[in-house]
Parts: structure tokens; sequence; C-alpha cells
């Protein structure tokens, strides 16, 4: 395969050369079915810049520009950034002075709870899961089952043993209750993910470096870990996806200053009797979306780079 | 591995060391039990805590000086996991052998009613069974849909193409919403006078469609929504797995001209086998949970009522906290009963290949 390095390559646009690889053809396909997957995600997106009695017209608005005359005028709705600004600054009674949501704090919340804990728990639970693969314990499949039972039961019914737990140790409503609790509801999936990854690799590579004298320390990270980097992403990428919208524990464990944003755009959107906001809930699941929707952009690179890097599989 | 050559061997019962690991057990026991009996909860909550501790802390420099790597790895792990889930987990099933309800003071000991009860009692035990079988339902519908679309859209993604990860990030985002945001507006999506979906039957057929007036109806827009966000993250898991198969595969099957039915099944699928069983598992478990979608579009209506949001009413709006610990102990009895059948069947297969 001729390599081109040129901004049209960067881009992705070059010629089907070799196998695996798929041309504009495929491109247009995968572009229709991507853009009807993302439909409902769209209509989300543009509620957000509707105007408030746009939000619920029959027919239903659909677009914000005709697109030069396609779209029939009774579909289209004038966009609006007003939702925006009332995420954070809006008047709580009616009739009222706008005052601040706190919806920076939650935001902030949201971003250092979700971050924290799953880092915490890749770097605990790919321990772990190199543990598990590597120096397999008496019993090691029931570990590795029993592991697995923590995700199983509902939230609701160890929710009310964790309450009752953080009363006594005083750590309702902190970061460090919530973070650890988090932490402890990624490792399940983190370590049977890592794991699944560490057993995939070819052991033939590790004891040659172990002859040729290495530590177990550096079998591990400079042989094992940069070879499971697309797997590290994945792990990373469900783990915040999961954290971030998170929802019961959230609302059960959280106090004032730890809330995050799931727990307050529900109180938002259900709070003073009217019904459902619908443009307000736009703008801010919209708000809400972007730092994970980055996060996952930029991982995806890894995640897509694959697993081998001419390394002999088993 | 040979790794794990223990170099002495393990230390009798009443030496005392701080590797001693049966001791610490044996002493911690008897400690948190006195403590347990003697001491209200609040001191005795932190001396079975740092029991606990001990006989953690026993392990680890037990493992430390026989060279249990395994053992020290897996340790952290453990201890977060022990504390805030494993430890509830087993308060709450301590919880389910007595009648206790969170809001009131008194709590006695009944064994196995609260099992009989929701087994069996007549007012009771009907509800049950009728969550029950929905959730089955809910399981094989939501499941078998995620798996099927997540594969197929796994592989339209396995190739590269241009532009390939600006539309990979498109299919990715329904699984990114908050379940508050995308469950509230599938309710408008499904609305019988606001909502798109009405809207297009109606000018179509030109009578009043309202998807959730029948069971079908509710079924079919629940696991539709639950599928639409879930299906990503099947895809994403199968992708992992593609996209790890080595080329020089592939390149030496089109040399010996293999049928593209036969590349999948000798070279492709064994390389995502096991991410797919990790996906199903993971979907299982999770599909057993579903309750957010059912409270948000039906409240339970039309007989979809799932175990899980069942549980939810009966534990936190009835505050019958033990009788749900004794429904979710059941529900994980067969959560248990059916991922060790998955996994037999995953290690039968992967022995056999």
């Amino acid at each position: 395969m001729a390599e081109h390095n040129s901004i049209w390559e960067a881009l992705g646009f070059r010629k089907a050369s070799g196998v695996g690889e798929a041309g504009w053809g495929r491109t247009l396909f995968v572009a229709i079915v991507s853009l009807i997957y993302f439909l409902p995600v769209l209509f989300i997106i543009f509620t957000a810049f509707k105007p408030q009695d746009a939000a619920l017209s029959v027919p239903p608005t659909l677009s914000p520009t005709s697109f030069f005359g396609l779209i029939p005028d009774k579909y289209v709705f004038t966009p609006t950034i007003e939702n925006f600004g009332s995420v954070f600054n809006r008047s709580m009674t009616s009739g009222g002075a706008p005052e601040s949501t706190g919806f920076d704090r939650y935001f902030f919340n949201s971003i250092v709870i979700a971050s924290s804990s799953v880092l915490l728990a890749l770097v605990i639970g790919t321990l772990a899961a190199f543990g598990f693969s590597r120096y397999p314990l008496k019993g090691n499949d029931t570990y590795l089952f029993i592991i697995l039972t923590t995700r199983m039961l509902p939230a609701i019914v160890v929710i009310i043993p964790v309450i009752l737990m953080f009363r006594v140790v005083g750590l309702s409503g902190s970061y460090t209750g919530i973070i650890l609790l988090y932490t402890a509801f990624n490792l399940a999936f983190t370590i049977w993910m890592m794991k699944s990854f560490f057993d995939e690799l070819s052991l033939d590579v590790e004891d040659a470096a172990r002859i040729d004298g290495s530590s177990d320390m550096k079998v591990f990270f400079k042989i094992a870990l940069p070879q499971v980097v697309a797997g590290l992403a994945a792990t990373f990428v469900f783990g915040l996806i999961l954290t971030w919208n998170e929802f019961l524990f959230a609302l059960l464990l959280s106090g004032p200053d730890t809330r995050t944003v799931p727990v307050a755009m529900n109180q938002a959107v259900s709070s003073g009797g009217r019904g459902t906001d619908w443009t307000l809930l736009a703008a801010i699941e919209t708000l809400f979306l972007i730092p994970v929707f980055l996060v996952t952009f930029f991982l995806q690179n890894h995640l897509l780079r694959g697993v081998t890097f001419g390394t002999v599989k088993r | 591995m040979t790794s794990t050559t223990a170099t002495a061997p393990p230390p009798a019962l009443m030496r005392l060391s701080p590797d001693n690991w049966k001791l610490a057990i044996l002493v911690g026991l008897i400690v948190s039990v006195i403590a347990a009996i003697a001491l209200p909860a609040s001191a005795s909550f932190w001396i079975i805590g740092a029991m606990a501790a001990m006989i953690g802390a026993a392990f680890v420099v037990n493992a430390y000086r026989r060279k249990y790597y395994g053992g020290l790895l897996v340790a952290p792990a453990i201890a977060v996991l022990f504390v805030m889930n494993i430890f509830p987990l087993l308060w709450s099933l301590g919880l389910s052998f007595y009648a206790y309800q969170s809001n009131q003071q008194s709590i006695r000991f009944v064994g196995l009613a609260n099992y009989i009860k929701v087994l069996t009692n007549d007012i009771a035990a009907p509800a049950n069974w009728a969550a029950l079988v929905n959730t089955a339902m809910f399981v094989v519908l939501t499941v078998t849909a995620q798996m099927i679309v997540g594969f197929l859209l796994a592989m339209m993604f396995a190739k590269q193409f241009p532009l390939r990860k600006y539309l990979l990030i498109l299919v990715l985002t329904p699984m990114m919403l908050s379940v508050v945001a995308s469950g509230v507006f599938f309710t408008y999506y499904y609305d019988p006078t606001f909502g798109i979906l009405s809207y297009v039957v109606n000018a179509i057929t030109g009578g009043q469609f309202i998807l959730m007036s029948s069971k079908v109806g509710a079924v079919a827009g629940i696991v539709f929504a639950d599928a639409w966000m879930w299906s990503p993250f099947v895809m994403l898991l199968v992708l992992a797995g593609l996209v790890s198969v080595p080329k020089y595969l592939y390149e030496a099957a089109a040399i010996d001209r293999v049928s593209k039915w036969r590349q999948f099944w000798t070279i492709t699928f064994p390389y995502i086998r096991g991410l797919l069983m990790l996906a199903l598992l993971f979907r299982t478990i999770e599909a057993f949970k579903l309750a957010d979608l059912v409270i948000l579009l039906t409240k339970g209506g039309n007989d979809t009522m799932t175990i899980s949001y069942h549980l939810i009413r009966i534990a936190n709006e009835q505050n019958k906290t033990s009788e749900g610990a004794a429904i979710s102990y059941l529900m994980l009895f067969m959560v248990i009963v059916l991922t060790n059948l998955y996994l037999y069947i995953a290690n039968r297969r992967s022995q056999g290949a």
C-alpha cells in the first residue's frame, strides 16, 4: 500500500486500495444509515434552538432552514439561542427576575465526578485484569463471577445499605462517597473488558522479554499495556458514558453541593407543574452531550487502531 | 504462568505474624460478632470495618511475601468492590430475612417468610409473576434487537472508507444521551397529539394512531427506544474485535480464493466471539434492570411492568424494604443461572475450537 501524505488523505479521502478498505460507495451507504440513526438526536439538538412556542407545534417543526425551498415552510422554525442562556439564568417564578440556576456548578460536578471515578476504575481495573489474566488465582473464575454479580442487582437494592453506610461514615453528599461508589460501579465492566483484551495477546513476546531479563513490571508497562490501547480507550469511553448519565445513585446520594446534571435536569424539567419544558430540556441535554461527545470523538482513533502492532497472536 | 511458585509454607494457625491470614480471619470474626452483639450499631460498624481491613492487610502481606503477584494486582479492585458493593449486597441479603420497613423502627427476624410471600401470597405474588414474565420478554426482545443491529452496524464500519470516523460518531451518539432526556423525548415522538410518529402515520392512514394504546404498541415503543440507545454499545465492542483481526489473514485468504462466508467464520468470527459474548452478557444483565424507560414511557401501564420497576415501587414508594430485597435476590438467582449458562456455552465452544 503506497503512502500518500496529502491533506486529502488526512481527511480520509483516498481510493480503495488493498484489503479491508472500501471506497466512496460505502461512504454514501453508511452516511444514509448513520443519518437515519442519528435523527432522534438531531431532533433534540434542533429543539434546543426552537423558540418556546414552536416546540409543541402541529405539524412538528423539523428544520431551522428550508434548504433552498426543499422543506415546506410549515416545517421550518426560526432558530434562537435563548434557551442556552436560560439553562444558567432564568426566572424561577412566573414574572420574577432572572436568577442563577446553579447549572454551572452541576456541570463542574458532573465533570469532576465522572472523570475521576472512571480514571480510578481504569487504573485499578486494568491492574486487576492483568492479574486475573496472567497470574490466575485458585478459583479465578469464581472471583471473576462474584465481581460480575455486583452489576446484576438493581441499584435500588444496593442503595439502602449504601445510604445507611454513608450516613454512619459521614460520606453522604460528599465527592469522595459518590466517586468511590461510581468507581466500584465501573470496576466490573472494566475488569471483564480489559481481561478479554489481555487474554487475546500473545504470550510469546512477554515470555521472550522475561527470558531477556525484563521484570514483571516492565513486561506489564512496556509490552502488555501498549498493545491494549484500543481496549483502554473503549473501556474509558463506555465507563465515561455510563457514569456521565447515571441517574438513580446520583439522585439518592448526591447532596446540594455535589448534584450532577442528570439529577438537576430532571428537577429543572419537571418542576413548576407546567408540564415538560421541552426547549429547556433539549438545551441542557445538548450542552451536556458536548463533553462526552468530544472525548469519544478524540479517543476514536485509538479505538479503531486495533490491538495488534504486528505481534503474533496465539 | 509459573511465576506463582510458593516460596514458603503457609503459616500455622496460631503463629503471630503479619502474613497469618488464617489467624486474622479467626480474630476478625470473633471480635466482629462480639462487637455486633454488645455495642451499638455506630460503634460496631467501625470495629467490623477495622477487622475487615486487618484481614485484607494480612492477605496482602501474605501475597507479597510469597510473590502471589495475582493477589497483589487484584487486591485494590477487590477492596473497593467489597466496601462499595459486596458489603451492601450482603447487608440487603440479611435484610431479606427480616420484617423491616424503611419508614418504621421495628425490625424482627422472619426467616424465609418474605420469600414465601413474594412467591405464593394471593395478593403480592401475581403482580410479581406478571412483572417477571414481562421482564423475560423485554430481555429477549431488547437483547436480540441490540445484538443484531449492533452487529450489522459494526460490519458496516469494519472496513476503512472515507469519512468513516465522522459517520461512526453519529451512530455512537444515542448511547451518550442521558436516559432522562432521551426517554422524555421518546414520549414526545410517540405522543398521539404532538408526536412525529402519530403525525406520519395519521397522514398515511387517515385515522388516529396511538402507539401506546395497546400492549404490542407499548412494548414495541419501549424495545425500539432501548435498542436504539444501546445497539451502539454492541457495535463498539464488536468493532473493537473486528479491527484487531490482522489484515494479512484476509490477504492470505484472498490469495487462496476463500469465499467471503468462509472468511467470516474461520477468520473474523474467532476474533469477535469473546467480545460478542461480553456484549451479550452485559446487555442481558442491564436488560434485567430495565426500569427508567418504562417509568418514562408507560409508567407500567398496558401490562409493561418490569420486575425492576416493580421493585422500585415496592422498596421505595411502599417502603417494603425487606420484601423488595427478597424479590431482588430471587432475581439475582435467575440472572446468575442465566449468565452461568452463557459462560458455560462460551467456554465449551472456545475449548472445542
